[in-house]
């Protein structure tokens, strides 16, 4: 599998918080027509449009790990159209400040481009250039005349930014929606390798939808599947100036551990079993919060879940310019590979000990 | 006593074991069944055979404190608070992290070296630290590890006239009122849940109120007392010695009021002394047992805890008496005239 | 429909009080129904069957209130909010108990209006001591506000139309519709005001195929509000985002497609802030297509909420046109 080649093409694909089906038909192609075929038992999906990847294990009572990273984007949101101007709000967390002179692409009856208009310095006031501009007083600009523009947006079409993926040196690569579909491809690497392994386990890789507004996808899909284990894999803060070393992690030493609430002891113990046998390299999270992540819904399905969560780190994360170590992608998946060997029934019997 | 041997029992939210293990070995004796759910929570059962509706009644295990999130190079520990907590109550104070309990002390500097703003404004938390008296990174890594957690140092005990203090008062009262209740047997099935991670979502009782779905639930809490000067009446939200309190509303829950009614019917009769929770703030964990699958009636029964969510708090034995009788005649009640709902 | 919606606004009912609405609701449904259910937290639920597809339609019957915390010693009552309350419009403003008793807001000396909060205001019924008010009221009581409904032609005008009409649309259109190719479940929701409560609880016992949420919806149509593209008199407004959902496409097409078929006026919606009881039912179990059917409304959570008949008329034809569509879908 060309894993530089599926991280370009997943995330240039469109795929809004609840629009995401650009990019899940992508991932579902792959395992249908593609080599992903033949690393699965069976694939299906479900009706808010979370993709469930199913890998047999080779014991009798398996024990069920699910693996969940989400495919959706944040992006904006038609919300009126003004004298050939479109007026949008935010799907998930968009740090307003990232969006001036941003080219879009609006998912209207067709795909149009679109600016985001920035006045220039000539035209402001002189106190305006000290504060960021609000989303609710920016407007994107189509180049199209008013009817045109009555024509074919409707309030309420999705946008997406524009931006293609780039190689940078070191391995690293930049681009819009890292976050968290370096986690998704992540996790098909773990399924490549999978297919060569001896594993008791049988695994589900979830590809989760709305992530980005409150873990959505997460919460109806390990409702579904009530696993065993749930494993979030979503990515973290990578340095940059102005972050301390604890808040923020290098690229390139590896996928992310994280301790934790929203983690099960032994889970964060086995991860860490698993790296030093599979020799790789990784670092340490404490988060003291079970937010953040679909292991937030993983982690209450039903009657409980012993959850954990590893990450890419990740820097720029929720710009169009995040930034990560392709290395530590794929040790992320290797990762995940090594872990599901060690899980066999006495593994879970032993998470309710005590 | 239980109450002095839970509270000094370190539990920070997440990991509940020291509390788990103390409960369990002493209900083992007492209940058919003890088993730990996938999160952590101790659930015991009596009288599972028995008719009747079932009943579960909860209280957390888990206490608000720290979390070691790095280690710097002069060895010093970098902290978060695990839970709600007033960072600026940190200053100054001691602390045991950690299953191994290695004590640290949260440093503040000396204010003959301040300015004079300085002291005026709060220290904030990416300004403190844990010191263990390591030499360096490598020297307190032999000792703490990054994700530990750690809970105030505080000796609990006897104060003042028929008080009570330490720290996690909210909710290892709670527990112990279980503690008591468990000793005595009713005529219907009662599932005790000893829940973990209430200070951080209300976790471990959403996946209990799911395995278990009973007819009704109540939780047993720590709740703030506000009656200190200059508090006015009607911002204090309850007194201590004026009885248990009893929620008719939180930011989780808009209580039942046929199980509010019964709850004062049974302290009437029984005069037992109680007052109602004024403040509506808040989350409990009736909120997450109330919108579990179709629906569990709950209520919420706290004592009176002045300083929740600090190093120190104080109760009441009197009100904690009076929080245990009220819940057994309450559960009386169930035996003779069922369920109020 | 003028009537109807007048007797329903009229009615004190905040979240956790619903008995009263409760009770009139079930009297108007009863004979449209091919069953009628209540369920552990006081939902109201009235089935009509007609096909395999099971449709879950929700409308709140609760509204939002004043819950009284403390009485004083001189006979004035403290409250806090159950559900979204702002402090700057309830001077002057009265409100009204479920036993029938009025009271009025005061508020406490402030310098700064800007740093008014809820706790520096009062409810005074008149009492002249504590032992009357406590005669009166207890604590743990809830108000609601207390206007009368106005008829001001093609909009009316009344408190709690959130969601007093969109009760008044599932009841209208249980009553109209005559072929219904779906199995129905009109849901008439608690504490709504409160966190989607009811509608989370009753969606995990029903597991519909599909949700439908009736509620109102913001404008920006007057001077210079709030940008919004809702107007009223444009017609049911099919909502594709809030804070609690994004609509499903399957749904949001649905919706626009007979709107179309059947000339209702519609228009879109994407609302920057607020939730329905489509965004707890979308999210139960293993997940359901959701959306909302919004009726345009000024002035929300003020005791005069505005609504025009024309899309009040409209939301209710879709709403028909939803249960008599076979929708084929599980």
């Amino acid at each position: 599998m060309q894993i530089e080649s599926l991280l370009t093409k997943l995330t240039e694909a469109v795929g809004v918080s609840g629009r995401e089906n650009q990019a899940t038909n992508i991932i579902v192609d792959f395992f249908t027509q593609g080599e992903g075929r033949l690393w699965i038992s069976e694939i299906s999906q479900d009706r808010l449009g979370n993709i469930f990847l199913h890998k047999k294990g080779q014991g009798d009572h398996p024990p069920r790990i699910m693996f969940a990273a989400h495919i959706d984007e944040i992006g904006l949101i038609v919300t009126d159209i003004e004298e050939g101007f479109l007026r949008v709000s935010s799907i998930g967390g968009i740090d307003q400040r990232v969006l001036l002179s941003q080219e879009v692409i609006v998912h209207a009856k067709e795909d149009l481009l679109g600016i985001i208009s920035a006045k220039p310095p000539h035209l402001q006031d002189p106190d305006e250039s000290g504060k960021a501009v609000k989303l609710q007083d920016m407007t994107i600009d189509l180049g199209l005349s008013p009817e045109r523009v009555e024509s074919l947006v409707q309030i309420g079409d999705p946008i997406t930014i524009k931006r293609d993926c780039r190689l940078l040196k070191n391995s690293l690569y930049s681009g819009k929606a890292m976050d968290d579909r370096a986690g998704v491809v992540a996790l098909i690497e773990c399924l490549s390798r999978l297919k060569d392994l001896h594993h008791q386990a049988e695994v589900y890789c979830v590809v989760t939808v709305q992530e980005e507004l409150g873990v959505r996808g997460a919460f109806v899909s390990s409702y579904e599947l009530n696993p065993d284990l749930g494993i979030a894999i979503d990515v973290t803060h990578g340095d940059m100036p102005g972050l301390s070393d604890y808040e923020a992690f290098k690229l390139g030493q590896g996928p992310v551990i994280v301790t934790g609430p929203q983690v099960h002891p032994q889970i964060f113990e086995k991860f860490k079993a698993a790296a030093k046998a599979g020799n790789i390299k990784y670092q340490i999270e404490a988060e003291v919060t079970p937010r953040g992540t679909d292991a937030y819904a993983l982690q209450v399905a039903r009657a409980g879940v012993a959850s954990g969560l590893v990450s890419i780190p990740l820097r720029y994360m929720h710009t169009s310019v995040e930034t990560l170590s392709l290395e530590d992608l794929k040790e992320t998946g290797r990762l995940l590979a090594e872990f599901v060997r060690q899980i066999d029934s006495e593994f879970v019997e032993g998470l309710k000990c005590c | 006593m239980l109450l002095r041997e839970l509270c000094e029992l370190n539990a920070v939210s997440s990991r509940e074991d020291a509390v788990r293990a103390y409960i369990r070995n002493r209900i083992t004796e007492k209940v058919e069944t003890v088993t730990t759910d996938k999160l952590g929570n101790l659930l015991a059962v009596q009288g599972s055979g028995n008719t009747g509706p079932k009943i579960m009644l909860t209280a957390h295990m888990d206490e608000v404190g720290l979390m070691v999130v790095g280690i710097d190079n002069s060895g010093l520990l970098k902290i978060k608070t695990v839970g709600g907590i007033d960072e600026r109550v940190l200053l100054s104070k001691r602390v045991v992290i950690g299953p191994n309990r290695i004590p640290g002390v949260i440093g503040a500097k000396p204010i003959h070296l301040q300015e004079k703003e300085e002291r005026e404004k709060p220290v904030k938390l990416p300004s403190l630290f844990v010191d263990i008296g390591a030499k360096d990174k490598a020297d307190a890594e032999k000792e703490v590890s990054i994700g530990d957690l750690a809970a105030f140092d505080v000796k609990a005990g006897g104060f003042g006239d028929r008080m009570f203090k330490g720290k996690a008062l909210d909710d290892r009262v709670g527990c112990a009122v279980l503690l008591n209740l468990i000793e005595n047997h009713y005529d219907f099935p009662l599932y005790y849940a000893f829940t973990v991670q209430e200070e951080v979502g209300l976790r471990g009782a959403t996946v209990a109120a799911f395995g278990i779905n009973p007819d009704l639930a109540l939780v047993f809490e720590g709740t703030s007392a506000g009656d200190v000067p200059p508090a006015k009446k009607h911002q204090q939200s309850t007194r201590l010695g004026k009885g248990p309190a009893i929620s008719f509303m939180d930011r989780s829950i808009i209580v039942n009021q046929a199980l509010i009614e019964r709850l004062v019917k049974v302290a009437n009769e029984a005069n037992i002394p109680f007052q109602f929770r004024q403040s509506t703030a808040g989350g409990t964990e009736a909120g997450a047992i109330n919108q579990s699958q179709t629906g569990i009636p709950a209520g919420v029964l706290s004592v009176p805890c002045r300083y929740i969510h600090s190093p120190v708090s104080i109760l009441s034995l009197d009100d904690f008496e009076n929080t245990i009788k009220l819940a057994d005649a309450f559960l009386k009640s169930i035996e003779r005239r069922g369920l109020p709902v | 429909m003028k009537k109807l919606i007048s007797k329903l606004t009229a009615i004190s009912s905040p979240s956790g009080r619903e008995e009263q609405i409760r009770a009139f609701i079930k009297e108007e449904i009863k004979n449209y129904c091919d069953e009628l259910r209540e369920d552990k937290l006081g939902n109201l639920i009235a089935i009509k069957h007609g096909g395999n597809t099971k449709i879950q339609f929700a409308a709140h019957m609760d509204e939002i209130g004043m819950i009284i915390t403390d009485i004083d010693e001189n006979g004035f009552l403290r409250f806090s909010n159950v559900g979204g309350i702002s402090p700057h419009r309830l001077y002057g403003q009265r409100v009204r108990f479920q036993n029938g008793m009025v009271g009025v807001f005061g508020a406490e000396k402030v310098e700064d209006i800007k740093k008014l909060t809820l706790n520096k205001l009062y409810i005074d019924i008149g009492a002249s001591s504590e032992e009357e008010a406590r005669s009166k009221i207890s604590v743990g009581d809830i108000a609601t506000f207390h206007h009368e409904f106005t008829d001001l032609g093609e909009r009316v005008v009344a408190k709690s139309m959130d969601d007093r009409i969109g009760c008044a649309v599932l009841i209208e259109a249980l009553k109209r519709v005559t072929n219904p190719q779906n199995d129905l479940y009109c849901t008439f929701t608690v504490q709504e005001e409160v966190g989607l409560r009811g509608a989370r609880t009753s969606a995990f016992g029903i597991e519909p195929d599909l949700g439908i949420a009736l509620d109102v919806t913001a404008t920006g149509d007057t001077p210079e509000a709030e940008r919004l593209a809702v107007k009223l008199g444009k017609g049911a407004a099919i909502k594709v985002k809030d804070l609690s959902i994004i609509t499903h496409s399957k749904v949001k097409d649905l919706l626009t497609e007979l709107a179309k078929t059947n000339s209702i006026p519609y228009q879109f919606e994407v609302l920057p802030f607020g939730g329905t009881d489509a965004g707890a039912i979308h999210l139960t179990k293993a997940g359901v297509p959701a959306g909302v059917i919004s009726i345009p409304c000024r002035y929300v959570h003020s005791p005069s909420e505005m609504v025009d008949l024309n899309d009040v008329e409209a939301a209710v034809r879709l709403v028909v046109a939803v249960m008599e569509k076979k929708i084929g879908w599980s």
